[in-house]
């Protein structure tokens, strides 16, 4: 039987996602970008730029966002780092089941997480509002610590143990071992880890809206712009966190270039 | 010559599997010397530098470096430096901080530092390399820095594990040369692991040869290569022809279907293992041999054939500037000083046996009557059928094989051969006083030694029972 021929390149199955990239991505950049630099007669301004700066009240909630999520990110890196690096030690036959602990939860619906920690916080505190800042770190703690723990798990559990033998070898204790090796090369997977809790905490605003009815968060003051109907202002503060974004992407690229380290497969 | 390190009845086992990795492990390295542990991967040599290194403690014995033990000191606290297999060399730092890790742990001054980096790349041949990263070297080059990393430490005894196994063949000859150059410069004792025995002939003072956790010679390359201790040896040392037999008389042995005169004096009667070195085999006309056979293969090795024989049901390999023509036949002989006969002292037949599907012991195709449970202390089968072991974890039936000893009194031949758990013919036999001593060449190629108090013929086909409650049985992975 002859053999089909079919006019048919790899290139092809590109194309799904090349129309989902121009649709949902692409096209609404072009709209951000026209909204944020045009006023409500569709002239050329940059005062909604200016205008972002100048208001303590935006200004204001980038700050707080910006210290949320900094905070966060600090309480899972010092949850998260002994966490995974006791798991990588671990003699057991499937290191895997164990990390599964820490991952199950992310297997439960995301608003019944919320709810439930809502309840118990309520139980401790009291009027959760009463304690913004922390219930916002906790929160946010909560939703993101297995993406702090599983990139950094994943790049100690790579590290050739032959590396702190020969550390031990020449003269290092076992903590001086750990400072001058192990820390400084799990590194990369701590920057992943950073950039994975850090971005999403600076934008995610479902968490607080569900603990405390809080709008005090970037992603929530976009959400009360358009909700107002000033799609101008709102797409400007959407802009300026994609700049954010952009420059912490960047920066933490440079960091671990070394190798791909995150953990996201098993999510 | 003082000892700077001796090991003392050293045993390693591991506590997570019962696996015992090294035994009864004596050795004495004397100051300056070069010592090759040499031997098969899993014969223990690794572990051995390990105990030395530190990485790993002795479940028993002692280690006494300068004869103070050092048994339980950890790897920092010892004046030994190691050169680790894939070079270990830590892939954030550049050469330079690589070179100085160990003179910065020391609190060397800075200047003290760069001085004895910048002559210890030179001993390696790497001058101006400090900045270089790690990853912009090659093979070659890191094996270096590895060596220089260990050796500007200045310590007592420098490990190396099988410090050239990753490089090409060319790259490895040059290596050997320089590292034999570099010891006789720094006058530092070397301990070389390796499984490669022509590294370990051209490199050492001396050679420790190893099989399975135990030691099996301690001698120079010379003495190690002319004068075997035993069949392990003798085979992994070069190669050779290893045969059983029989001494008949005085200064003559029966192995390999004929009668040799040789130069060891042993007792007639005594069972044997004689070793014959291919280079050794004269080729001569089939009527002027002590032996014929036909020639079943000639492979050309550049400087020489190899042509393999098969005479009788054994094979000899010889290695000749002449060439033969396969399917000829041809004699052999060899000059009484070129055999080396060992006796063989031990005559427990060994054999491996697989777990079937059934979790019961297989062999030759029979399944014998135990289950894996009785022989495998503390295993059991769970709900699944799944095999587990003392330790609870599963045990994959295909990946594990079951060694079988059996002592020859407890063999029993039979005629009605289908009967026995093993086929053969009886290839030698010989009077012991009160009983015969038989080896049976079975039909699946391993010879098994039996003793019987009647009288068998030689060449009598027989069926070998083995009674399973006879049997012993140790795990092998």
């Amino acid at each position: 039987m002859p053999m089909l021929k079919i006019p048919f390149t790899r290139k092809a199955l590109a194309i799904p996602y090349a129309v989902f990239l121009l649709l949902f991505v692409a096209a609404p950049l072009v709209v951000l970008f026209y909204y944020a630099f045009t006023n409500g007669k569709g002239q050329f301004t940059f005062d909604n730029l200016t205008g972002f700066f100048s208001d303590p009240n935006t200004l204001g909630t980038l700050l707080y966002s910006f210290a949320v999520a900094l905070a966060a990110t600090a309480v899972c890196l010092l949850i998260a780092y002994p966490t995974a690096y006791f798991l990588s030690k671990l003699h057991l036959g499937n290191k895997t089941s164990v990390l599964l602990i820490f991952i199950l939860p992310m297997w439960i619906n995301f608003s019944l997480r919320i709810t439930a920690l809502k309840e118990i916080l309520t139980m401790i505190e009291g009027n959760l509002a009463d304690f913004q800042f922390i219930n916002a770190v906790i929160g946010m703690t909560y939703d993101f610590l297995p993406f702090m723990i599983l990139p950094i798990f994943n790049t100690i559990s790579k590290l050739d143990g032959s590396l702190l033998e020969a550390a031990r070898d020449l003269g290092a204790t076992r903590s001086q071992a750990f400072f001058r090796v192990t820390l400084p090369l799990s590194m990369p997977g701590v920057i992943s880890g950073v950039m994975m809790v850090f971005l999403p905490a600076m934008t995610n605003y479902v968490v607080l809206d569900m603990l405390y009815n809080s709008t005090y968060i970037m992603g929530s003051l976009i959400g009360s712009y358009f909700a107002a109907y000033n799609w101008h202002g709102g797409s400007m503060i959407a802009l300026i966190l994609l700049a954010i974004i952009g420059i912490f992407t960047l920066l933490g690229q440079n960091g671990s270039e070394q190798e791909d380290s995150r953990g996201g497969a098993l999510l | 010559m003082e000892n700077i390190i001796e090991l003392k009845n050293v045993y390693k086992t591991y506590e997570d599997d019962g696996f015992t990795a090294v035994s009864d492990f004596n050795l004495e390295v004397k100051r300056g010397e070069f010592v090759t542990f040499l031997g098969p991967s899993g014969c223990g040599k690794t572990t051995t530098l390990r105990m030395i290194a530190g990485f790993d403690l002795p479940t028993s014995g002692e280690i006494l470096l300068n004869g103070k033990s050092i048994t339980n000191l950890p790897p920092n606290k010892r004046p030994i430096n190691t050169v680790f297999q894939r070079y270990a060399l830590f892939p954030h730092m550049n050469i330079y901080e690589n070179i100085a890790f160990g003179l910065k742990q020391k609190k060397v001054s800075r200047e003290v530092i760069d001085k004895k980096v910048k002559k210890v790349l030179a001993l390696v041949d790497l001058e101006g390399f400090e900045e270089r990263s790690v990853a912009t070297l090659s093979g070659g080059q890191q094996q270096r820095v590895a060596i220089a990393r260990a050796v500007v430490n200045e310590p007592e005894i420098l490990l190396l594990d099988e410090p050239l196994g990753a490089l090409d063949l060319k790259m490895r000859k040059e290596m050997q040369l320089e590292l034999k150059a570099m010891h006789k410069e720094l006058g530092i004792t070397f301990i070389y692991v390796t499984h490669d025995q022509e590294e370990a002939l051209t490199m050492s003072d001396k050679i420790v040869v190893m099989s399975e956790g135990r030691i099996q010679q301690i001698g120079t390359p010379e003495d190690i290569y002319n004068e075997p201790k035993n069949a392990f040896v003798a085979d992994f040392i070069g190669e050779s022809n290893l045969f059983n037999g029989i001494m008949t008389s005085k200064l003559h042995a029966r192995f390999c279907g004929g009668t040799f005169e040789c130069v060891d004096d042993i007792e007639p009667g005594t069972h044997i293992t004689a070793v014959i070195r291919p280079e050794d085999v004269i080729m001569t006309t089939p009527e002027d041999g002590t032996i014929s056979g036909k020639v079943v293969s000639v492979i050309f090795k550049g400087i020489h054939y190899e042509i393999t024989v098969q005479s009788g049901k054994s094979e000899m390999v010889i290695q000749s500037v002449h060439s033969a023509k396969v399917g000829d036949t041809i004699g052999m002989k060899v000059d009484p000083d070129n055999i080396h006969i060992m006796i063989a002292e031990d005559h427990t037949n060994i054999f491996a046996a697989d777990i079937n599907k059934a979790f019961k012991l297989e062999y030759n195709g029979t399944q014998l009557d135990t289950s894996v449970t009785a022989i495998l202390k503390g295993s059991r089968r769970d709900d699944q059928g799944q095999l587990i072991d003392m330790h609870g974890d599963v045990m994959d039936p295909s990946k594990v094989k079951i060694m079988i000893s059996i002592e020859p009194q407890n063999i029993e031949m039979t005629d009605n051969a289908e009967e026995g758990l093993v086929q053969g013919y009886i290839s030698d036999l010989i009077y012991k006083g009160d009983h015969y001593s038989y080896v049976i060449k079975s039909d699946i190629g391993q010879d098994f030694v039996v003793d019987d108090e009647y009288l068998w013929n030689m060449g009598d086909e027989v069926g070998l029972i083995m009674p399973v409650e006879k049997m012993k049985f140790t795990l092998k992975k």
